[in-house]
């Protein structure tokens, strides 16, 4: 039974080892997101708003190339009702084509069209931004170590850089980057926009916002999967148990012999 | 099988049987006489059975969903993640579901070493295990390619170039591997049609695998030979199978805790960025279950030295029967070796953990140290332990009780 | 996995509770492996297409594609229309008065698709002058309705509306 205890030991050092490595070496701002946890879900008016965050101040540089306008109005997303959708949709200009004469033209965006991105291509992003490209935010949150941790902070840690780092045009000091050096200016400032339903916005608001927004747009169907865990956790526990007792009771026939 | 004088009892189940032996088949494995003291660790060949079931069944589908093109393949991805039906739950049963097929082949062959299962007469059967380990890992890594990630794109980058050790044809063959001259397109579609072609492999490699197995029969905690069937035997069916199926359930309830609550923690975030060829990421590691021998590799400061410490650290398993020749199997009764088999256990988990640090200063040292060591176990303390090692003294049956002298 | 002993009700019970439950768990793990064949959410976000009919000639007609299918929209010619609509319902094989099956009798909307197996059929083709299909030989009339062979309705009327005069909208 040592042997066990031991292996079991080893096992789960093994493990935290190998968290420790997927935690990242610098201390994030942790926030209590509503979506963490076994049954997290996303708060839906602070995924609409930010939504206007994105759309207001992102989107001018970054674009989301793996979402639809539909998604917008999509269960378990911000979950605008079906006609602000199509108002959305239908308030860019997408580029279609080419018609019967071979031409490109534009024409009122649809809830089926992708979100219209703000270069027509990644060298054109790169070109446009001091040759750093505004990354693509559809999977962003995934794509970092920290996750929505990891975006909150460093939507929030703009800083006056130290006295002994120099920074070139362009290059902006942040606590949490890696490396401190960031050429995306800061983003948010206190009302620079202001929220359609009302709340007060203020640069730690939107960037929760905007943050919960970004999560839900890598993870669409988190709370799909949340409330199916559940289900699938409590359905396998009933299962395992009266496999037990099944088990119990044909070994009881082999274990009286011994 | 041939033993087995069954005939079944409907006429129609006799012409059947008469002209293919199906139904003698599942009698032979319904009762096959298995030892009646095996502990949980033996749980794992069922646990492992359902792994390449579940990975094949869910990869059939996700390739009906898949595009293999360098430019599609990451957007072909996420549209699995976003508008097919079920396509996350597909593709992270099959994403972690990799995880957990190496967590259980891990156990497996833990167990293998510690009960000794690898010795006579059971060589080939675990010569046949090694191969489906290697296979497993082929199939793994090029699996792991086909997101077309960031991590995908580098990891085949760097695997390949492996090959690029070898003197003379080395380049030749890198090339050859690609199709091309770096990782591209040609890469990631014969990539692909491998990863679909493996699994199949291994699956036959399993059936030769069991069959090799029902040949000398379940070796048993104890290692001693067993009459068979005796009353240390008890029916495959129900009394096994029940067993397995009550440790399979708790397997799937850990699996099913990494797809439901934290599907992304065994991955890595950079594989959610499109694969790029102008930029590595900073830090570069393989899946968790390859990082000790991604240690190996990294400890020795020459190209071709690591690559071929690197393989032998995986073909030198092939040897193993030969290179323990103590005829104790299990480690119960051999005192020195047990000690022996926990710091191998030891060894492997922290050149994996090395594996996942950057190779410099002290992580290098360790890695060194833990690479020496596990060649020294199985090249040198095997091979000696098992002239001068004082076994303790085997139980005649499993029915008597063990630990009496 | 069958006849375990029987030797109390409670093992009855166990077992059978114990397969009932594992069915059902087998059952709802078999669903999304199905599912996931179905129409997926993008597919069934295009579901409309909208076209402009202005160049479209009285006699001539166009076809464009409509979830992978082709549509035919066809500006008929009086004396097209007056053949559809003079001919009696019990002449035709799958009855459907020709004012049922458009909107404007001018224009014919219709999934050019031959109701048989599924080939497309061929224009101002076939014993009724309508559409000739030559997989297998059906005759369909101006109004897409099935006259001769195999096929065994009238060719589908997607759901469509005019926008305006220049532009239908299909689903």
């Amino acid at each position: 039974m040592l042997k066990k205890k031991l292996f079991a030991k080893f096992l789960f050092f093994f493990i935290i080892f190998n968290s420790n490595l997927l935690a990242s070496e610098k201390e994030f701002l942790h926030v209590d997101w509503s979506f963490k946890g076994f049954t997290g879900k996303f708060d839906r008016s602070s995924l609409q708003r930010g939504y206007q965050v994105y759309n207001e101040v992102c989107a001018a540089c970054h674009s989301m190339n793996l979402l639809s306008y539909r998604n917008l109005g999509e269960p378990g997303g911000p979950e605008f009702p079906i006609n602000e959708v199509k108002n959305i949709a239908s308030s860019f200009e997408v580029t279609d084509g080419p018609d019967d004469q071979g031409e490109m033209f534009t024409r009122p965006g649809r809830p089926s069209d992708k979100f219209v991105s703000p270069y027509p291509n990644v060298n054109a992003a790169t070109a446009a931004n001091g040759g750093a490209y505004p990354p693509d935010m559809s999977v962003l949150v995934k794509s970092r170590k920290g996750g929505a941790d990891y975006i909150y902070s460093v939507l929030m840690g703009y800083e006056d850089p130290p006295a002994n780092i120099k920074l070139d045009d362009g290059v902006y000091y942040n606590k949490y980057m890696d490396g401190n050096k960031i050429k995306m200016s800061k983003p948010l400032m206190d009302d620079i926009i202001s929220y359609a339903d009302g709340t007060k916005a203020t640069e730690m608001q939107m960037a929760m916002d905007v943050t919960t927004f970004l999560t839900w747009a890598a993870e669409p169907h988190l709370e799909a999967r949340h409330k199916m865990g559940i289900k699938v956790m409590i359905f396998l526990i009933i299962l395992t148990v009266l496999v037990y007792l099944s088990m119990k009771k044909i070994w009881s026939r082999v274990d009286s012999e011994m | 099988m041939s033993e087995h004088t069954y005939v079944p009892e409907s006429k129609f189940g006799k012409w059947f049987n008469d002209r293919l032996p199906l139904l003698t088949l599942s009698k032979h494995l319904q009762d096959y006489p298995t030892p009646k003291n095996l502990n949980y660790w033996w749980t794992f060949g069922g646990i492992l059975t359902f792994c390449l079931v579940t990975q094949i069944v869910t990869g059939l589908v996700l390739a009906m969903h898949y595009v293999a093109h360098a430019d599609l393949a990451f957007n072909s991805i996420e549209h699995i993640m976003r508008d097919v039906n079920y396509g996350w739950l597909l593709r992270y049963v099959h994403a972690n579901g990799a995880s957990m097929f190496f967590l259980a082949v891990y156990i497996h062959i833990f167990r293998s070493l510690f009960y000794g299962s690898y010795k006579s007469p059971r060589e080939i059967i675990w010569i046949l295990g090694m191969l489906i380990y290697i296979l497993m890992m082929a199939t793994a890594f090029m699996g792991y390619v086909l997101p077309w990630g960031q991590m995908s794109f580098w990891g085949a980058t760097v695997i390949t170039n492996l090959f690029s050790a070898i003197p003379i044809v080395g380049e030749s063959i890198t090339t050859w591997l690609w199709g091309g001259y770096s990782v591209d397109n040609p890469t990631l579609t014969r990539f692909f049609s491998l990863h679909y072609l493996f699994p199949f492999i291994i699956f036959g490699l399993v059936v030769l695998h069991i069959w090799a197995l029902h040949v000398p029969g379940n070796n048993n905690p104890v290692g001693i030979d067993i009459r068979k069937p005796s009353k240390d035997t008890v029916p495959f069916h129900p009394y096994i199978t029940i067993k397995d199926l009550f440790a399979l359930l708790i397997f799937i309830i850990v699996f099913s805790a990494f797809v439901f609550f934290s599907p992304n923690t065994l991955g890595h975030p950079d594989n959610y960025i499109q694969a790029n060829p102008l930029i590595t990421p900073k830090h570069i590691v393989p899946e968790w279950y390859l990082l000790p021998f991604y240690a190996i590799l990294r400890s020795v400061p020459d190209k071709l030295g690591g690559v071929i410490l690197l393989f032998a650290s995986i073909f030198i398993l092939l040897a193993l029967p030969w290179l323990d020749k103590s005829k104790v199997r299990s480690a119960i009764f051999r005192p020195i070796y047990k000690q022996f088999f926990w710091i191998l256990v030891i060894d492997v988990l922290v050149l994996g953990y090395m594996g996942a640090m950057p190779a410099e200063g002290l992580y290098l040292l360790i890695a060194r140290i833990g690479t020496a060591y596990y060649f020294l176990h199985f090249l040198v303390i095997l091979p000696v332990l098992s002239s001068i090692e004082k076994t303790e003294p085997l139980p005649a049956s499993i029915s008597e009780p063990v630990l009496k002298g | 996995m069958d006849k375990p002993d029987k030797k109390t009700n409670r093992r009855d019970f166990l077992f059978t509770a114990s397969y009932t439950v594992g069915a059902v768990g087998l059952g709802a793990t078999i669903w999304p492996l199905i599912a996931q064949m179905n129409p997926d959410r993008s597919v069934k976000a295009l579901a409309t297409t909208e076209v402009d009919i202005s160049q479209i000639e009285p006699g001539k007609s166009i076809t464009v594609l409509w979830r992978g299918k082709p549509v035919f929209i066809k500006r008929r010619t009086q004396s097209e229309i007056s053949d559809a609509e003079s001919v009696s319902l019990n002449e035709l094989k799958h009855p459907e008065k020709d004012q049922d099956r458009v909107k404007k009798s001018e224009w014919l909307v219709m999934l050019g698709v031959c109701t048989h197996l599924g080939c497309v059929p061929l224009a101002d083709k076939g014993e009724y002058n309508g559409w000739f299909c030559p997989c297998h030989g059906s005759h369909y009339d101006t109004s897409g309705r099935i006259r001769k062979g195999p096929a065994p309705v009238n060719m589908e009327i997607p759901k469509y509306e005019f926008v305006d005069s220049n532009t239908i909208k299909i689903g």
